[in-house]
């Protein structure tokens, strides 16, 4: 799979909540403590969270995330979506759980950094 | 405070208010934009970035207002937060991972894992913290490439 936010959107079929930002994908990162986001996370990664409050946008922002993944189909907040279109950052969702939806990302060819 | 090497490129103050969750991330994200404007290395920029959300958090979780300074040279990039606030009475005890005094609702939020400190540590090339108890705390940060 090429390694970017657009092909792994249309493989694993996520719905995208605001605007398409292609950037490359160098990796996935599952957590949902900001601080391990800051530590493990690296430039390029699909950040995989159940966090849907619009402080997540600048921490993933800050550590050079490609896109946000909300999992369990959680619904996200307008206000983190306006924010996440600001610095143009992908968010799409999916009705999977976690584990479900890392096993796509698997499958997919995207694997921890 | 500082002492700069070298030309100062750029200066800039802000302010932290404690319980501000809404805002958080702002100060750090204007940080690494000014850097990455500046040109300097992104692995360097990163690291300040870190560095300075962590302790943004810290203001906003722990303290009820911080003034943040930021000066920057082409050799050394200083970040200072200096709150008024309850202080850390055991700063060794705050720099061991997994320990926090962070909230339910804290956690809920997916703050407070008790890695904020070390973090800063693992980021920056110096840190000096230094506290009163119902006072304050000042964080230090200096980062060299």
């Amino acid at each position: 799979m090429k390694a970017d936010v657009a092909t792994l959107v249309e493989k694993l079929g996520l719905k995208t909540l605001n605007g398409l930002y292609n950037k490359e994908i160098t990796g996935a990162f599952i957590s949902d403590m900001v601080s391990d986001v800051m530590n493990g996370a690296s430039p390029g990664n699909v950040w995989v969270t159940v966090q849907t409050h619009k402080n997540i946008i600048a921490a993933a922002n800050l550590v050079d995330v490609s896109i946000i993944i909300v999992t369990r189909g959680k619904t996200v907040p307008k206000e983190t979506l306006d924010i996440a279109d600001r610095v143009e950052m992908t968010i799409c969702s999916s009705p999977l759980e976690t584990f479900g939806l890392a096993v796509k990302l698997g499958e997919a060819g995207v694997v921890p950094s | 405070m500082t002492e700069p090497d070298g030309s100062i490129l750029l200066c800039a103050e802000y302010e932290v208010r404690g319980g501000d969750f809404s805002r958080a991330g702002e100060v750090s994200t204007d940080i690494k934009a000014r850097l990455k404007k500046i040109g300097f290395d992104p692995a360097l920029v990163r690291r300040v970035a870190i560095g300075s959300f962590e302790a943004e958090m810290n203001v906003i979780m722990h303290a009820r207002r911080a003034d943040v300074r930021l000066e920057v040279t082409p050799d050394l990039i200083y970040v200072e937060f200096d709150d008024v606030g309850k202080g850390i009475p055991d700063i060794d005890l705050a720099m061991q991972e997994g320990y926090s005094t962070s909230t339910p609702e804290m956690r809920r939020l997916g703050y407070g894992a008790g890695i904020g400190l070390p973090t800063i540590k693992r980021n920056a090339s110096r840190l000096l913290i230094d506290s009163k108890v119902a006072v304050g705390t000042v964080v230090k940060l200096f980062f060299t490439p």
